[in-house]
């Protein structure tokens, strides 16, 4: 390799401390404007806050996704070795965000927990029979394993099998867009555009992959 | 045809009375975040105020604890492709649309034909005020002062012919003038159609002002249609031509994806779209899920039309 992108050889100083406030930023300003704007009056994220701030987790959580599937290519051609490390940060944010994206679905979208009109069994017809949600809460459910085998000892006691069961952000991330394109009614833009950025990022494995083979040979 | 008149009890004016600062003044004196969404819906109940009210129409339809959406909301929240996909691109969108001078042809099936500047158009009706529910289908609701003419007035002038059985409505195809047409996202020009007897019924209005104002850009100036007991893409915006026909029109959501929006498009929470459930709705500015009624409400009006009709089927 040769020099690494800007001579950043090493970890920038604060950059330890910047990633995870830029990557929690979001959740908490969208999180007090669900809050604010449904029970306090404000007005940020326009008529129907609930619905606008959900879109806006859903969408953080895959930008957050993109984020871990970036740092192996970005690794690669910067050489900013230093950023192996932060995967971690951006697959915790990523959880982080779907979870806030499904209870602000269940207990302000659905409100499963206040209303007299939606009962837990039409939360689970909901998951069960309409085919964007189920997608959206399998990869959900994927991620959980991946969140819980992600501290430092988990890595040592799984050896050899940690990287095959987090291979799963793959599937995870495919079965998110393909909750995003479900669920538009009908201008599929947006949701193409995130299906691109996520073919650009798993096309590069491919490569990746058929570099390797080559160089082995 | 069935007269579906109105109960005179639908028609004694009442008021209906919103004030958005005492809204937002109760809303926010509840405080305690979750807690507080339970003491909303009762705050949103009582925000008239003595002397702070104002008369916005003749109610039609309305439940006990229906309130007015507040005019902001109903100006910036709602779904006008031809200016974007979003909800608050219609707003931003249409700020430069021109909707005078204007030109509504009425054609097809009758006697009297003729194309008309809106004034003229709208000059031998009287405009009436009138508060309607609104139920999207994507399961929000809004409750709306609209300002209009009854459609049976416009259709009675033509003198449909005895071979008229619907009512297609054509929004102006205009892409330099309305940059979502420039995108295929639906086949422009926008239709939509009624059955004769529903567009002859006397809860449907031709919308010329909300709020007691002309109609904003984005809500569909200069003329749309407010069809209560139907989801509100029913509701087409800019009309250029209304046309008489024998057969049933062909409507643009219904072409779009027909297995998800059909013709009728009658409100019903026991008919779930494909990809949600229709039985509840959230009231744009309260926070609790209502329940979704049959025909949003207006079944003692318009439930006879459909007597007999599969409405699973006819969707």
């Amino acid at each position: 390799m040769s020099q690494p992108w800007l001579g950043l050889a090493k970890q920038p100083p604060g950059f330890g401390v910047l990633l995870p406030i830029v990557s929690a930023a979001p959740a908490l300003l969208i999180t007090a404007a669900i809050v604010g704007d449904t029970f306090y009056g404000s007005s940020w994220l326009g008529a129907d806050p609930i619905k606008e701030g959900e879109h806006l987790l859903g969408e953080w959580t895959l930008r957050a996704l993109f984020g871990t599937l970036l740092i192996t290519p970005l690794r690669y051609h910067s050489g900013w070795n230093w950023l192996a490390k932060h995967r971690r940060t951006l697959g915790l944010f990523a959880f982080a965000y779907v979870v806030l994206h499904f209870l602000t679905w269940l207990l302000l979208d659905a409100q499963v927990w206040v209303s007299e009109y939606v009962g837990w069994a039409d939360v689970w017809k909901d998951i069960t029979k309409r085919p964007y949600i189920t997608v959206g809460f399998l990869a959900m459910l994927l991620m959980v394993p991946l969140a819980l085998t992600s501290t430092k000892k988990a890595i040592a006691r799984m050896g050899k099998r940690w990287r095959p069961l987090h291979r799963l952000i793959y599937p995870i991330s495919l079965l998110g867009v393909l909750h995003y394109i479900l669920s538009v009614k009908k201008d599929l833009t947006e949701p193409l555009l995130y299906l691109g950025v996520l073919s650009a990022l798993l096309l590069w494995r491919v490569w990746d992959a058929r570099r390797r083979a080559d160089a082995r040979v | 045809m069935p007269t579906n008149d109105l109960p005179s009890s639908e028609l004694t004016p009442e008021r209906v009375y919103f004030d958005r600062r005492t809204f937002l003044t109760a809303a926010g004196v509840i405080g305690a975040g979750l807690v507080g969404a339970k003491a909303l819906k009762a705050s949103v109940l009582t925000a008239a105020t003595p002397g702070q009210e104002r008369p916005l129409g003749t109610p039609y339809g309305l439940q006990p604890t229906d309130v007015a959406t507040p005019e902001e909301d109903v100006t910036t929240y709602n779904n006008f492709y031809e200016f974007g996909t979003g909800k608050d691109d219609p707003a931003m969108n249409a700020r430069e649309f021109r909707a005078r001078p204007w030109t509504v042809k009425v054609e097809g099936l009758v006697a009297k034909p003729g194309s008309y500047q809106l004034e003229d158009f709208l000059k031998p009706s009287r405009m009436e005020d009138r508060i309607y529910r609104m139920r999207c289908v994507e399961a929000w609701s809004m409750v709306i002062p609209w300002r209009g003419i009854p459609l049976a007035d416009v259709l009675r002038r033509a003198q449909p012919t005895s071979k008229a059985k619907y009512v297609e409505f054509t929004t102006l195809m205009d892409p330099a003038r309305m940059p979502g047409q420039r995108y295929p996202v639906l086949d422009w020009p926008y239709k939509e159609g009624l059955r004769l007897d529903e567009a002859m019924h006397p809860l449907t209005l031709l919308a010329t002002g909300v709020y007691g104002k002309d109609l904003p850009n984005q809500n569909g100036a200069p003329l749309r249609l407010v069809v209560p007991w139907k989801y509100g893409f029913k509701g087409i915006k800019s009309i250029v031509r209304i046309r008489l026909t024998e057969t049933m029109p062909a409507t643009s959501w219904a072409l779009a994806n027909p297995s998800e929006y059909g013709f009728y498009a009658n409100v019903n929470p026991r008919v779930d779209h494909p990809r949600w459930s229709q039985a509840t709705e959230r009231r744009i500015g309260n926070f609790r899920r209502i329940p979704t009624l049959p025909f949003n409400g207006y079944a003692e009006q318009v439930a006879s039309m459909y007597s007999g009709m599969d409405l699973a089927r006819n969707y």
